[in-house]
């Protein structure tokens, strides 16, 4: 199973193996919410943060 | 058949929906709102029999639909459901006209007359920015000084949506409320967010709970989804102890990660299914 460095913590995030570009995740160590932005390597970024019109 | 999922990240729900969409051989594409250009005299955007939009930005989706539905493009939801879902004052107005039961709303443009409308309804009342979802904003005012203490945050935080004041009132519900998933004419699936917060998202931490779905329930919250343009839905539903059932809103980008198991309803299933009677003009929504 692949995995990334948290760009947080440097803590290391599990990868599903079908993980897509674009999905989010959360680091298991310090629990920043992360962007997978590439998946060959894997690479997270921090996700977006909340805005005003974010929702269902 | 080509489906077209609009998306700013994939979440739990996205990937639901994609799993669903690949284990069924459908040909499809993913479009990043962060990506997308949307050349208007263009038509930039071709081949889908249908897009499901996915958006987490309302406004993203509701003018990406907009122009889509200029195309000619199925989507679901359409920019009529996104328009009125996404903002609470033109949902409570459908449902009114519709006469869909609803918690009393009452609507102000200055703080001086919002004022008065919550001394009217009596505290508590609850005070929400039109537009806006995931709990965010709201505002349980318990009395007058607090009132006049959130108008006057409300008119200084700049952006004229927060001076239209959404007054609507505070629905004493048994530490619950039902989130009711409605796919075009059936209540599919239903729960009981449970929170001890007057605040039930379980993006907040309400839990979730199988909700039986009476044919009273069925039938208000299909009700409730034709009212709003129809299509797929998730309907909030508050328990008032005097009049029932009270619809509180309609979302039309819904989640619905934490209600699969506890139904035990494919709710991403139902969607795709909706999805394609769409794309293949068997369905067409308003």
């Amino acid at each position: 199973m692949a995995s990334a460095n948290c760009p947080e913590c440097e803590g290391d995030v599990a990868l599903g193996d079908d993980a897509m570009q674009g999905e989010i995740v959360s680091c298991p160590d310090c629990g920043v919410e992360l962007e997978l932005v590439s998946t060959s390597p894997p690479k997270l970024e921090p996700a977006p943060e909340e805005e005003e019109d974010w929702g269902e | 058949m080509k489906i077209g999922i609009l998306l700013s990240r994939i979440r739990v729900e996205e990937k639901l929906l994609i799993k669903e969409i690949e284990r069924r051989g459908i040909e499809h594409e993913l479009i990043d709102d962060r990506q997308l250009v949307l050349d208007l005299a263009e038509r930039s955007l071709q081949g889908f029999d249908v897009v499901i939009e996915r958006c987490v930005n309302h406004s993203r989706a509701l003018y990406a639909l907009r122009i889509l539905a200029d195309w000619g493009v199925p989507t679901v939801n359409t920019y009529t459901v996104a328009e009125v879902c996404g903002n609470k004052l033109l949902t409570s107005s459908a449902l009114q006209r519709e006469g869909v039961p609803q918690p009393r709303v009452k609507v102000a443009f200055t703080p001086e007359s919002a004022l008065d409308a919550m001394e009217e309804m009596g505290y508590p009342v609850v005070l929400k920015p039109g537009v806006g979802s995931w709990g965010r904003l709201l505002a349980k005012v318990n009395d007058r000084e607090a009132a006049e203490a959130v108008l006057e945050h409300k008119q200084l935080l700049g952006s004229y949506h927060h001076s239209i004041f959404y007054i609507q009132e505070y629905v004493r519900k048994p530490g619950r409320d039902i989130r009711a998933f409605v796919v075009g004419n059936e209540t599919v699936a239903a729960i009981y967010r449970n929170s001890p917060h007057w605040i039930t998202n379980t993006a907040r931490g309400g839990s979730a709970e199988p909700c039986e779905i009476t044919p009273e329930l069925n039938e208000l919250c299909v009700r409730a989804g034709h009212a709003v343009g129809g299509g797929v839905v998730a309907v909030d539903v508050l328990e008032c102890p005097e009049r029932g059932f009270l619809v509180n809103e309609v979302n039309y980008t819904m989640e619905f990660r934490n209600s699969i198991e506890p139904t035990g309803v494919d709710i991403p299933a139902r969607l795709v299914d909706y999805a394609l009677a769409v794309g293949r003009r068997e369905v067409v929504p308003a």
